[in-house]
């Protein structure tokens, strides 16, 4: 027994004594971060990662070959770690989650016969992977069987449906996947994500300015799964509420129910499911980054400030808003009036914003205040200019500084300002009013004046009622409600009377000439033509532009380019980078006077720049972007397999109701109506969508 | 000569370690889902057990039988074996390390890997010689790889096939590897 002993302590020591020597001889040097993100990992060895063992997989991370998220048993705490040793920003050390990009697969007409082997890549090798749409899934479900954690299964529509919660984003199905459908990201992937021309997007998603999943959104609700519904939207547009009542649908001229049927009212479905969340009083989480320590100033919190304010936060900066006005909100507040946007529902959806820990700084104003050289001093790494466009045109006619003479934006702020009680001074209206002009502003005007009990209200364009840039549902219920329309009618001069008031408006007719620059035909004057119209009021909304004041001669500013619209200039309309390097700009302001969604979508752009900015990574635009264009192959001209159903109405006060107060008077659809209106979507993608038998 | 290439056969295929003594089951299972990893695997098995063999060998003769401590066999040859993969992992690291890298993972792995120690048990309970006990290892250690590489080869094929679910993977893998063992008892005839 003795000898047993002694002869295992001498076999045990010679072995030891051999290693410790070999481990001398045969030492290589070892980066020392390799055995610091070790210790960060969980240690199982489990081989999860792809990688031989938690050494192997701390030299990748060390040598660049893998991300600090490496570890898929450790989680978020472990990578956040990682990436504190690597040095590396903390977007890298976000979970990763897979996810399936194309929907379709077997809803199209486009499935070919193959009696092969039951596999994607294959069917690839074998035909190429041919089928019409160029992207789409093959469902034989290669990625299924590549996933070791059983965290994707086959859809009931024959595609693959990931479930985020057993992902651990090992990244093994998009190896798999031949067709490169199955992409495994981070949440800070997926919000710089811009449509691209190999996606997989619906023609409304293509044409909605802040690039909505829109099928998605629609297909949710359609199944009850309204929060997700709420999360998708919110991916890319932070101001549901707002943008369900004053967007004016771009995307439903191009949604493809359309081209026989009637479109599908999108936004009708964005605000049912906007105002399901705001009723529910419960918000859905968001989730944001982990901090990157990196500073940015957004200065102008409206649509295209809040957006780029949201999405900068959500990557984890710190982010602070400054704004001349009392309240957030920019021309969503104070140039959209209550009947179109009630301000507690504005509230609600700042608030929810806010929540994410931005920081405000109100009552402040850019080239006063404060200016760039002050927030370049107190730390901040880059800036967005997001200012608005607050400055009304000139009418450039004869009187128009008489008593009783506005501007249109002046007048919506003004009474905003008082209507929420952040200015003493009451608004003072006309009997007899004229809004010149035919775009927004000049409605939101006049459909104010006639709710403040102005007796007639006319509305003065050069054009004729088809040329109007205003929203049609707008000039529609300007109609209801009574406005008085002069079309094709230039104003010459205001005249006023003894005591300086407004007393007639003079114009000339027109008639409409060859096509100008913009494309519409150009209004001539007819000679002798002239025209009075009795007045005591008049307001000009004719146009608006940014005020660009705080370009003073000396200051860093000066240097900044802006174009002959007083816009401020970018060097590239997808980067809107400005000339100077650190500041970015968008909305109104880069635009501008635009729609709410264009700001939206262009504050989420800026924000990527401004991300790559801060993280060091060249500021370019997104490889193959969609940018505006159309993907050809979607677009159709006929669709076969549609019944025809009526779009939904939207429900209204009646207009004796309304011009009596400032009720909201858009309502939102019913669930029922939501639900059916759901039904009504094709569900598109590229080429595929469901036939409505 | 002869005898030597007659007994090599005899340890690749008659007595095949993995198919007919039943021994390395778990990376047999483990490293067998794609041919790149088992093929890894193979020469990892092959490059550690002709060196397991030789050391075995010696300390049994030299060291347990000297001491009559035989029946410590399996206890010292775990230790041996245990250090000789970490020596040998530390001498490629060090010199070769591409061929570190390439193994990766499977060095680590066959310290618990009872074929290998299976091996050298045989190899001293046989009373081998010593050219013969490195036939013999490189022989069963080519058998192992053999067996591993159809065997990878099968599974391939199997992940394309539509399988139930209650057999999937590792279940229809053991059925798989029930089948080439009787496959392989054919072998037994040659004997
Ligand atoms: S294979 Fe894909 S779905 Fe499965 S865990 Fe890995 S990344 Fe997630
Ligand atoms: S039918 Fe639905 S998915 Fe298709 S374009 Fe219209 S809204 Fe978009």
């Amino acid at each position: 027994m003795v000898e047993a002993i002694l002869l295992m302590l001498g076999l045990g020591a010679v072995c030891g004594s051999i290693l410790s020597i070999a481990s001398k001889v045969f030492y290589v040097y070892e980066d020392p971060r390799i055995s610091q993100v070790e210790g960060s990992l969980a240690g199982a060895n489990c081989g999860g990662c792809g990688f031989a063992g938690c050494s192997s997989a701390a030299e990748a991370v060390v040598k660049g070959k893998a991300l600090p998220n490496v570890c898929i048993v450790a989680g978020s705490e472990s990578a956040a770690a990682v990436a504190a040793i690597m040095g590396l920003d903390a977007g890298t050390a976000e979970p990763l989650k897979s996810t399936n990009t194309c929907e379709g697969g077997l809803r199209a007409a486009d499935k070919y016969v193959y009696n092969g082997i039951d596999s994607c890549n294959a069917l690839v090798n074998f035909y190429g992977g041919k089928r019409i749409c160029t992207i789409g899934c093959l469902g034989l479900g290669d990625c299924i069987k590549a996933c070791t954690f059983d965290a994707i299964h086959m859809g009931s529509n024959g595609f693959p449906v990931v479930d985020e919660d057993k992902c651990v984003g090992c990244g093994a199905c998009q190896k798999a996947c031949p067709k490169d459908i199955i992409k495994i990201s981070t949440m800070s992937d997926k919000l710089l994500d811009f449509n691209k021309m190999d996606d997989a997007l619906s023609p409304c998603a293509q044409t909605c300015p802040a690039e909505i999943d829109i099928s998605k959104y629609i297909s949710q609700i359609k199944f009850g799964d309204y929060a997700g519904a709420v999360s998708t939207i919110r991916e890319r547009n932070p101001l549901l509420l707002s943008c369900g009542r004053v967007c004016p649908h771009p995307c439903e001229t191009k949604c493809r129910r359309g081209i026989e049927d009637e479109p599908v009212s999108i936004n009708q479905l964005k605000r049912f499911i906007a105002d399901f969340e705001m009723n529910n009083g419960k918000r859905i989480p968001i989730k944001c980054a982990q901090p990157t320590g990196k500073k940015v100033a957004v200065i102008g919190g409206g649509p295209a400030g809040l957006s780029c304010a949201y999405f900068l936060r959500r990557l984890g900066h710190d982010v602070t808003i400054f704004d001349m006005m009392p309240k957030l909100g920019g021309m969503i507040r104070y140039g959209i009036p209550e009947y179109r946007l009630p301000k507690k529902v504005l509230e609600w959806e700042i608030e929810g914003i806010l929540n994410l820990g931005i920081k405000t700084q109100m009552n402040v104003r850019l080239g006063t205040d404060f200016d760039i050289e002050s927030l370049v001093a107190s730390g901040y790494d880059s800036i967005f200019l997001g200012i608005g466009a607050w400055k009304d045109y000139k009418l450039g006619a004869e009187g128009e500084n008489l008593k009783g003479c506005y501007t249109g934006i002046d007048f919506l702020t003004k009474f905003a300002l008082n209507q929420q009680g952040d200015s003493p001074v009451p608004t003072v209206i006309g009997k007899k009013c004229a809004v010149i002009g035919g775009g927004n502003t000049a409605i939101d005007c006049v459909r104010t004046l006639k709710r403040l009990g102005a007796e007639e209200v006319y509305i003065v364009y050069r054009r004729t009622r088809k040329e109007m840039p205003a929203n049609l549902v707008e000039i529609e219920a300007a109609e209801h409600e009574g406005i008085k329309f002069v079309f094709l009618a230039a104003p010459v001069k205001v005249h006023g009377d003894e005591n300086g008031n407004v007393k007639q408006l003079e114009y000339i007719t027109m008639k409409l000439g060859e096509p100008d620059a913009s494309g519409r035909r150009r209004p001539v004057p007819v000679e002798g033509s002239e025209t009075f119209i009795e007045l005591d009021m008049i307001i000009s909304a004719i146009g608006q532009g940014p005020d660009i004041s705080f370009k003073k001669e000396g200051s860093r500013l000066a240097d900044l380019t802006t174009t002959r619209w007083n816009t401020i200039g970018a060097v590239n309309p997808e980067t809107l980078q400005s000339n100077i390097p650190y500041i970015f700009s968008a909305g109104d302001a880069y635009t501008g006077a635009s729609l709410v969604v264009e700001a939206i979508g262009g504050g989420r752009r800026a924000a990527r720049s401004i991300h790559l900015y801060l993280t060091g990574k060249e500021i370019e635009p997104v490889p193959n972007s969609l940018y505006k264009k159309y993907i050809p192959e979607s677009i159709f001209k006929s669709v076969d397999g549609i019944k025809k159903n009526p779009r939904t109405p939207m429900p209204e006060l009646p207009v004796e109701e309304r011009i009596k107060s400032f009720e909201e008077s858009d309502l939102v659809i019913t669930e029922k109506d939501a639900l059916n209106e759901a039904n009504r979507c094709l569900t598109c993608c590229r080429i595929c969508y469901n036939k409505d038998l | 000569m002869t005898e030597y290439i007659v007994f090599a056969v005899s340890c690749i295929l008659v007595n095949n370690i993995l198919l007919a003594q039943f021994l390395g089951n778990c990376p047999f299972l483990g490293t067998s889902k794609k041919m790149e990893t088992a093929i890894g695997m193979a020469m990892a098995v092959i490059f550690v057990l002709v060196m397991a063999g030789a050391i075995t060998w010696a300390t049994d003769i030299y060291i347990l039988k000297r001491f009559d401590l035989e029946f410590l066999r399996t206890i010292a040859f775990i230790l041996v074996i245990a250090s000789l993969v970490q020596f040998v992992e530390m001498f490629l690291k060090k010199s070769i390390p591409a061929l570190y890298t390439g193994l990766g993972i499977f060095l680590p792995l066959i310290t618990t890997n009872c074929a290998v120690l299976g091996v050298c048990i045989i190899n001293v309970q046989e009373e081998f010689t010593f050219v013969k006990a490195l036939v013999s290892s490189f022989a069963y250690a080519a058998g192992f790889g053999l067996a591993l590489v159809l065997f990878a080869g099968l599974r391939e094929r199997i992940l394309l096939a539509r399988v139930p679910k209650p057999l999937q993977d590792t279940s229809i893998g053991l059925v798989t590897a029930g089948l080439i063992a009787l496959a392989f008892f054919a072998f037994k005839g040659m004997a």
